[in-house]
């Protein structure tokens, strides 16, 4: 095998790509130092707003979450960069073949669960199961969680929605329109109810795993201290406050909250899509349709 | 008008209490998956894999519920009463 010693050069650009890996989550680190004052106690809020712009239409108020998300953005693209950097058609590093395992694995479940037909939604599963997955990881560097955000969540699911009903208009509206009066036109409000339910249910269900993970955290933290205020309270000077029960416990929560749910909700956001997306999606109706435009052609 | 705010912090922390009671199904549901898996399982020790990540995904499908409580409640407990007590005064003034 050709195994060739890395240059100089392509150690310098290995070295910037994990530096710009890095520096997104710094600077998300430093707004959250900078523009939010320190509070006393705990307490649950939801995003701080970091600043507003004033737009045309009406006032945009960057917040936390907003500033978290591209942070992700830009390093999960950093980080496609150098797994990718230096690849060649004959694998041989260890970096190619993490890149190559991703790859089939996603495009695997692809084909698995939406068909042949959809192999090229391949790229965006994998972009939403990153995404969602790094993005709920990211409260483990202590950032605000963009997913317990419901803005940001309920963006995704519009997505979807539009994607749902673009495969659903493949037919013509007047096929679209059909849809809904089955299994009889008496079921026409019920059904457009069950079109809405779709984002909506798919939002609350990434976003209120996420949120409800954040709150019972937050909820332990406290209850931690004030045990260990009870325990600790008439010892003098800093032992008074040393908190000695918040040390290693959360963590175990943190275990299952943090890194089970927020990788097990990204898994189920993309099934999710895959699914609702596939089966939104008329085959026979749309492959006999194109073989009588076929005919007549 | 201490009364009536005094009601309104007393129906909110009431309705989330409420609100939960919704955890009950998922909390069925969950425990009939995870009891039908295990029998799955029982009969057919191969097929645990197959089963696992069907019966994750599964209870996480039904957890959906249980969640829109939860969202509720916390909406109930940390949004509600600012805005109701807000509306109160405004309508009083």
């Amino acid at each position: 095998m050709p195994y060739k010693k890395a240059g100089k050069e392509f150690k310098i650009v290995d070295a910037t790509l994990i530096l710009m890996m890095v520096a997104p989550l710094l600077v998300a680190i430093l707004c959250k130092v900078l523009f939010i004052p320190q509070s006393e106690g705990i307490e649950i809020t939801g995003a701080h707003v970091y600043f507003t712009l004033n737009m045309p239409v009406s006032t945009l108020p960057i917040s936390e979450s907003q500033v978290n998300s591209a942070a992700v953005l830009i390093s999960i693209f950093f980080l496609c960069l150098f797994i990718t950097h230096g690849i060649r058609a004959k694998v041989y590093t260890k970096r190619a073949v993490i890149a190559e395992w991703a790859v089939e694995k996603v495009e695997g479940l692809v084909n698995e669960n939406m068909g042949t037909y959809f192999a090229g939604f391949a790229p965006f599963i994998g972009a939403i199961l990153l995404l969602s997955a790094f993005s709920s990881l990211i409260s483990l560097v202590g950032l605000f969680a963009p997913t317990s955000d419901l803005n940001v969540v309920a963006g995704w699911a519009i997505l979807v929605f539009m994607l749902i009903t673009y495969y659903k208009l493949k037919c013509g509206p007047w096929y679209y329109v059909k849809g809904f009066m089955e299994p009889i036109p008496l079921m026409l409000p019920m059904n457009i109810l069950g079109e809405v339910a779709t984002p909506v249910s798919m939002t609350l269900r990434h976003y209120g795993n996420i949120l409800s993970g954040t709150v019972i955290s937050v909820l332990l933290a406290a209850a931690l201290q004030a045990a260990s205020n009870a325990i600790f309270g008439n010892l003098p000077g800093i032992l008074q406050n040393f908190p000695l029960f918040r040390i290693g416990i959360p963590a175990v929560l943190s275990i299952y909250f943090d890194l089970f749910s927020g990788c097990l909700q990204a898994f189920i956001f993309a099934m999710l899509t895959m699914l609702y997306v596939s089966t939104a999606f008329p085959m026979e109706e749309y492959m006999k349709r194109k073989q009588i435009k076929e005919k007549a052609n | 008008m201490e009364i009536a705010i005094g009601i309104m912090l007393c129906g909110c922390a009431l309705g989330a209490g409420i609100a939960m009671i919704a955890g009950i199904g998922p909390g069925i549901g969950e425990g009939n998956a995870v009891a039908k898996a295990c029998e799955a399982i029982g009969r057919q020790p191969e097929s645990k894999s197959a089963v696992t990540s069907t019966l994750i995904m599964g209870c996480a499908l039904a957890e959906t519920t249980g969640l829109y409580a939860l969202v509720i409640a916390l909406l109930l407990i940390l949004l509600a009463p600012g805005r109701f007590v807000d509306i109160l005064v405004a309508a009083v003034k």
